[in-house]
């Protein structure tokens, strides 16, 4: 099962510190939806305010990005620039 | 997606063509923002509050009103009070609320310079006539400047509604400090346990303007049926259009915005600040109006990059390996919630593999125009502070600071502070392309020294769309919805014609207003050469498809059996056909005949953009007497991912270079005891201009992103993060000083030399 890792303090209280876990989802969309659904308030933060990364490789804003099995999946802060 | 980017297989991507808006540019034909006209225009103009912090009691209009010329005038009961919406915009999230307080003040003012009130007149004249008729009567307030003074208790407070998010329990009392945010991996007190040697600083750096040499600038129409027109110079028109409709309750679809040439923007033009107020001044007064910023304006109006203090603690061994890392960083945000926080927090250290970083950050408000993105936003500001310590760290090792950085190098497979794990990057080749150039063994004279400094930053995909669609003749025309800044009218151009395999000649580029092509996101986040060049590929590839199908009509085969090459469509193999090749030209010569025009627009949402690394060494000569400083000589190296044309690259990492080189040495925000900005324009707000600096060397080190066709990675903000280091480092150098605060100014230098030199007198 893929595994969410959270180092920014935003996400970590929604968890109430819990760092580190794995979920079921296999795209970002179900990610959003488990995430709400263990820790409410979490899955909508994460759709209007985070991108996530997926073994390294930064997605926001989609949807359909696949998650595998054994991915690592972190939480980050979307970013915007100049 | 396929990679196309093997360099060895390109014509046309990595060459220099002469670039596609030159000619308009130098005979004044092009048409910026303030060059823009609508039949029957007038004139549009602001009245900013001359107190940094007040109550608004009321605001009489009614002389201004009767002033003859006079088409409208306009206040914070002619804009909609819209909710609290919060959003992802610029360089991070954003209220729709705030941006409407920040275009024209409801209740109070929170900068000098806020507007209050507007009006259209028929000319300059009685615009400004207007202006002074409106009365305003203002219950002043204390007011904060400095973000310090702001987090302080008992400082005057901007927002009574404003409770820091992010700690626990949720605040009760109302605070400047908007927001908290910490980034941790490992264990920073073991890390510093285990360290031999310790460097711990405080720094400080100045808000500092983009300084882009167009002011902002529109003409707005609105017709009595409702439909918009804008014409605005911008980094982005669907972002004109959308926050414009937000700010008005007007459907997206009733407003198009064409995008104005625009000269720079560097972030600063990814928000509003005229544009809502001209279509409700247009409203008003049933006519087009034209508002165009001046210099002053824009400084007291307009959103620089945030300054803020930067507290830096990094741990080594003897033998150079860091053990630990921690920042704790206080930005400014301006008068509205919004520093780029976050990024400076996730940048400052991510050059490096550390197992034990800790990073806390706060957002915090005070009495100035609030903030907007600048290239990287935050990056640089903690990359000051982080590559300053990490200098010193290397003195107190007796380390090259290369070396250093090497032998901490991150690379494929270290995590960063804020967890993401690097893929395919580029430092290790940039650090060893920086040690190899002969600049860093150059000699070097009296009170001259030589510092050296790196920078990262993520780069950003998202929404693009692209057209690519063959004329008649056979030529092509290239559309995107990304407005052109640095070149990406030629750098779409070359992508397509290396797709298509023809001249880049043969291919012209072009911008289409918001009706006229598919939502494109701004320009900014170096991220228009990778998302919209994807687009724009693909769109090329998909046509490509179709020509092979046409010409397979026009042989009587099947589409399997064609292949494209070179700009022509050839027999598969020689059971396909001893046909002769058949070139675009004829193929597009037939296009009514096999189905008619042929072109193709993709809309993609890209992601994986790939993170680009930098390394910059500066020489500079200290007069102690002065303590003027003179840049010697600069090298820029970065990792490019791949130059579609690398001149204009080049130009990027210049552009960048220069303007952190100007915030280091010059560039500040004076503000008097009133809370007035003192230096509100560019005689006393000094910017680098080009007799100050020697050439800016830019060495393009060549490590393709293989999630883009050819390779590309983001370059435009990158080079604006090593610079103020890269600066101090050789300062250091030079006059053998630490500095910790920005600007390093000639009466800041002089100050250092003459507290040097203060004990020794003493002696």
């Amino acid at each position: 099962m893929p595994t969410v890792v959270i180092s920014g303090s935003s996400c970590r209280d929604f968890t109430h510190g819990e760092s580190e876990f794995e979920v079921a989802a296999t795209t970002f969309r179900q990610l959003i939806r488990e995430l709400e659904q263990r820790f409410p308030g979490l899955g909508e933060h994460v759709e209007e305010y985070m991108a996530i990364a997926i073994d390294g490789v930064i997605y926001q804003d989609a949807y359909h990005a696949p998650l595998k099995p054994n991915s690592e999946i972190v939480l980050i802060p979307k970013i915007g620039a100049g | 997606m396929t990679f196309i980017g093997n360099k060895s297989d390109l014509r046309v991507v990595g060459t220099r063509p002469v670039r596609p808006d030159g000619v308009d540019k130098v005979t004044g034909r092009a048409v910026y923002g303030a060059d823009a006209t609508m039949p029957g225009q007038i004139i549009g103009k602001v009245l900013r509050s001359p107190h940094p912090h007040a109550k608004i009691i009321s605001i009489d209009t009614s002389k201004a009103e009767k002033l003859p010329g006079v088409k409208g005038v306009i206040t914070s009961a002619d804009i909609p009070n819209i909710p609290s919406e919060e959003a992802f915009v610029g360089e991070g999230p954003m209220n729709f609320r705030d941006l409407s307080l920040n275009c024209m003040a409801r209740d109070k003012v929170l900068y000098e310079g806020h507007v209050v009130a507007a009006v259209a007149a028929i000319n300059d004249a009685v615009a400004d006539a207007a202006l002074k008729l409106i009365d305003v009567k203002y219950e002043i307030l204390p007011h904060v400047i400095d973000v310090e003074e702001a987090m302080a208790p008992g400082a005057p407070i901007l927002h009574d509604n404003l409770f820091t998010a992010g700690v626990t329990p949720k605040p009760t009392t109302a605070s400047n400090v908007a927001k908290q945010v910490r980034f941790t991996i490992g264990d920073v007190e073991a890390g510093f346990a285990q360290a031999d040697v310790i460097v711990e600083q405080t720094y400080t750096t100045a808000p500092v303007h983009q300084a882009y040499i167009e002011p902002h600038a529109c003409v707005a129409a609105i017709a009595a049926d409702g439909q918009v027109l804008i014409t605005a110079s911008s980094q982005g028109h669907f972002m004109i259009r959308a926050y414009t409709a937000k700010l008005l309750g007007i459907e997206i679809a009733n407003i198009r915005v064409t995008n104005a040439e625009i000269g720079g923007g560097f972030g600063g033009k990814t928000v509003v600040y005229l544009e809502p107020l001209a279509v409700a001044l247009s409203k008003k007064s049933g006519r087009p109006v034209k508002m165009t910023m001046t210099r002053e304006d824009v400084f007291r109006g307009t959103g620089p990059t945030s300054g803020g203090t930067i507290y830096v603690k990094v741990g080594a061994t003897k033998d150079g390996k860091i053990t630990a890392a921690q920042t704790i960083i206080k930005l400014q945000a301006g008068a509205f919630p919004g520093s780029p926080i976050n990024p400076a927090l996730m940048c400052a250290f991510a050059m490096y593999d550390l197992a034990n970083v800790d990073t806390l950050g706060y957002d915090v408000v005070s009495n100035r125009p609030k903030v907007a993105a600048y290239r990287a936003p935050g990056a640089p500001i903690s990359s000051f502070a982080a590559e300053s310590a990490i200098d010193d760290l290397a003195r107190k090792l007796g380390m090259d600071p290369i070396d250093l950085r090497l032998k901490n190098a991150a690379k494929q497979g270290s995590k960063t502070v804020y967890g993401v794990t690097h893929g395919v990057i580029g430092y290790e080749e940039v650090l060893n392309a920086a040690k190899a150039h002969p600049h860093w063994t150059a000699p070097l004279g009296k009170n001259q020294g030589r510092g050296v400094a790196t920078g990262f930053w993520f780069n950003i995909g998202g929404e693009s769309t692209g057209g690519v669609f063959i004329n008649e003749d056979g030529t092509a025309s290239v559309v995107t919805g990304s407005p052109d800044i640095g070149g990406s009218r030629a750098s779409m151009a070359m992508m397509a014609a290396e797709v298509l395999g023809i001249p880049y000649e043969k291919v012209r580029a072009v911008i289409p207003d918001t009706a006229s092509i598919g939502f494109t996101h701004v320009t900014g986040g170096s991220r228009v050469t990778y998302a919209t060049g994807m687009a724009v590929t693909q769109a090329a590839q998909a046509v490509v498809e179709d020509l092979k199908k046409r010409a397979a009509m026009i042989w009587d085969i099947s589409p399997e059996a064609v292949e494209w090459k070179d700009g022509e469509a050839v027999p598969a193999g020689a059971n396909a056909g001893g046909f002769d090749p058949l070139p675009l030209a004829a193929i597009a010569l037939k296009a009514a005949k096999t189905g008619g025009p042929i072109g193709s627009e993709i809309s993609v949402n890209a992601q994986g953009a790939g993170p680009g690394f930098g390394a910059h060494i500066c020489d500079i000569e200290v007069d102690p007497e002065t303590g003027h400083s003179t840049i010697l000589r600069y090298t820029a190296v970065q990792d490019v991912g791949r130059a579609i044309h690398p001149s204009y690259v080049e130009g990027q990492i210049q552009g960048g270079a220069v303007q952190g080189i100007g915030w280091a040495l010059n560039e500040e925000y004076i503000y008097n005891k009133k809370g007035h900005m003192d230096n509100a324009g560019f005689l006393d707000y000094r910017i680098p201009v080009a007799s100050d600096l020697p050439m800016i060397e830019a060495v393009l080190v060549e490590v393709p992103n293989t999630r883009h066709p050819f390779g590309v990675r983001g370059v435009g903000e990158v080079p604006i993060v090593p610079p103020m280091a890269a600066v101090r480092n050789a300062i250091r150098g030079a006059i053998d000083l630490e500095m910790f605060h920005l600007p390093m100014s000639p009466p800041r230098i002089r100050a250092a030399v003459d507290a040097a030199k203060a004990p020794k007198a003493a002696e």
